[in-house]
């Protein structure tokens, strides 16, 4: 089972800048985890130690039983895709579809596989529709669909995606939930960075909080946001049904619209 | 009524596309006000912004009908001295950045030393600018060290900083967390105190809800409602029209069907305590 433990890791980027300190972080093969913490907290540099692009300077990421530091970037990113903050990093391709048969090219698969990978991406992802335009063509919102059905179709058991809630209205988020429970039910561990509580409340089993370069806390969606002490040193708020429960005094850390509709009636 | 921008009888396509982006509108816009526009991805939001600000025809190329007027005259007429009337803070902050400035100081001094600002004033002005969007400490950063956050605060300082009449934002916070998000939105209440016009695309619903005086509702090239904020907020009916509401109006409506009597529907946080609290008060009763 390839779970992914980051033992003691610290980095510092060339120049000095110290991103991450001393984080330990353990996601079991299968789970569906939200990082949330403000801008700079060193989420996005954690995510990258997890697939490679980084190396820590101290400590150790293990995937399974493979340690990064015993691997090319290359190597890492054959066993965990990361989609990018900025879709425009990853994208070089004219067409929706030649940008994502792109990694599974690089893999030398048969015709068949290449084609079902690339097909079932685009199916996943929504993208089929667009699969011959070019993706420079579609909206912000859209490209970033374009860079997780292109991640996706390399078959990595681990997926990280950057931020794919930024920019995304009501259907992006739909789209979005349904490509995280899809992917959860093939039994891929899936770790999203996302600065939306709502959407972390709704569709996460696990939230990892970062503040100041380390982990604050680790716990289920209920726990994590009614931890007060927690949100407030990592600079985050409650969804806005939790807040409003709060302020009526309504117990049972709610957290989605269903169960604050049960806690008001039941007062 | 002070009249600051208009469209009349506007309909825009991009070059190469059949299906315009915009259609018929018909728009007047207040001096003074805070206008939310929403709707979904490609409904015209964008393409909006890029009108009032006379991108669209001039940059982006395309074909326009009807016309956009800034106080009275087309913005097409204009010349120049548009960038000083009105500010436009991009979607994507890397497109914003000029990529010609070494430091983040420089880059947010860019606009004024086009507008030829004596050096003394310059400096003055981007320190306080700095200060209120909160990137002092980037000052000696290079632009593309910068996180998106950081580069989307960065893009509106530069924006803020020329002091324009009128500011058309784009999405300012997609890739802010809730703190620096709240914030943005408070140096726009600010921004509001001064009697600027603002325009600002955002799909952070509850922000719009907090702080936006009328909101635009767009689909498909078309404005189908432009009314004061409650009313639009509260109106479940737009669910259906891909337009993000409030949590806390959902919410209120399902309290209601749940036979709740609520006095109204909320928008905001604080109404929504309000109105539940009174409710719960009058049922226990």
């Amino acid at each position: 089972m390839k779970d992914l433990i980051l033992k003691d890791v610290s980095f510092s980027y060339p120049g000095g800048f110290l991103a991450i300190e001393h984080i330990n972080m353990e996601i079991k093969f299968g789970e569906n985890v939200a990082i949330v913490g403000q801008n700079g907290a060193g989420k996005t540099t954690t995510v990258k130690m997890m697939n490679g692009l980084l190396k820590p300077d101290e400590g150790e990421v293990l995937i399974g039983d493979m340690n990064t530091k015993d691997y090319t970037t290359a190597q890492v990113s054959r066993v965990v895709g990361y989609v990018f903050q900025n879709p425009d990093d990853q994208i070089f391709h004219s067409t929706v579809e030649s940008e994502v048969r792109y990694g599974p090219k690089t893999m030398k698969l048969s015709v068949e596989e290449e084609d079902k990978r690339v097909k079932e991406a685009l199916e996943i992802t929504g993208m089929e529709i667009y699969k011959d335009e070019n993706p420079m063509n579609l909206p912000l919102s859209m490209r970033k669909f374009v860079t997780i059905a292109a991640v996706i179709a390399m078959g990595t058991e681990i997926l990280i995606f950057d931020e794919p809630t930024a920019g995304q209205d009501v259907e992006g988020n739909k789209r979005l939930s349904a490509i995280l429970r899809t992917l959860h039910v093939q039994g891929k561990t899936v770790i999203t960075i996302s600065h939306d509580m709502e959407f972390v409340a709704s569709n996460f089993e696990k939230v990892i909080v970062m503040a100041k370069r380390k982990v604050v806390r680790a716990g289920t969606p209920k726990e994590i946001f009614w931890d007060f002490e927690s949100l407030e040193y990592a600079m985050l708020k409650q969804p806005y049904v939790s807040r409003v429960c709060r302020a009526l005094g309504i117990k049972g850390n709610i957290i989605d619209i269903e169960g604050a509709v049960e806690g008001i009636m039941d007062r | 009524m002070d009249i600051v921008m208009e469209c009349k009888d506007v309909t825009y396509s991009y070059p190469l596309t059949k299906k315009p982006a915009i259609k018929n509108l018909n728009l007047k816009l207040e001096r003074g006000k805070f206008y939310g526009v929403i709707g979904e991805n490609g409904s015209g939001k964008t393409t909006l912004c890029a009108l009032l600000r006379g991108f669209a025809p001039s940059f982006y190329k395309g074909e326009l009908q009807g016309e956009v007027l800034l106080e009275g005259k087309n913005i097409n007429e204009y010349g120049g001295e548009i960038a000083a009337k009105i500010g436009f803070v991009f979607q994507n902050p890397f497109t914003q950045i000029s990529g010609i400035k070494d430091t983040v100081f420089e880059e947010v001094s860019y606009g004024l030393e086009n507008f030829g600002v004596p050096a003394e004033k310059i400096e003055k002005r981007v320190i306080d600018v700095m200060k209120m969007t909160n990137i002092e400490t980037l000052a000696e950063k290079s632009p593309f060290e910068l996180s998106g956050g950081q580069m989307q605060r960065v893009a509106l300082a530069s924006v803020i900083v020329l002091e324009p009449d009128i500011l058309i934002i784009d999405e300012p916070t997609s890739q802010l967390d809730p703190e620096g998000t709240e914030s943005v939105f408070s140096i726009i209440e600010t921004l509001k105190e001064k009697k600027k016009t603002i325009i600002l695309v955002e799909h952070k619903i509850d922000l719009i809800a907090e702080y936006a005086d009328e909101v635009l509702v767009f689909k498909e090239g078309t404005m189908i409602a432009f009314r004061r904020k409650q009313e639009i907020l509260s109106d479940l009916s737009f669910l259906e029209q891909g337009v993000t509401l409030p949590q806390v109006a959902i919410l209120g409506r399902k309290l209601q069907e749940r036979g709740l009597g609520l006095s109204a529907i909320p928008v905001t946080e604080k109404q929504a305590v309000e109105v539940i609290a009174e409710a719960l008060q009058e049922r226990n009763k």
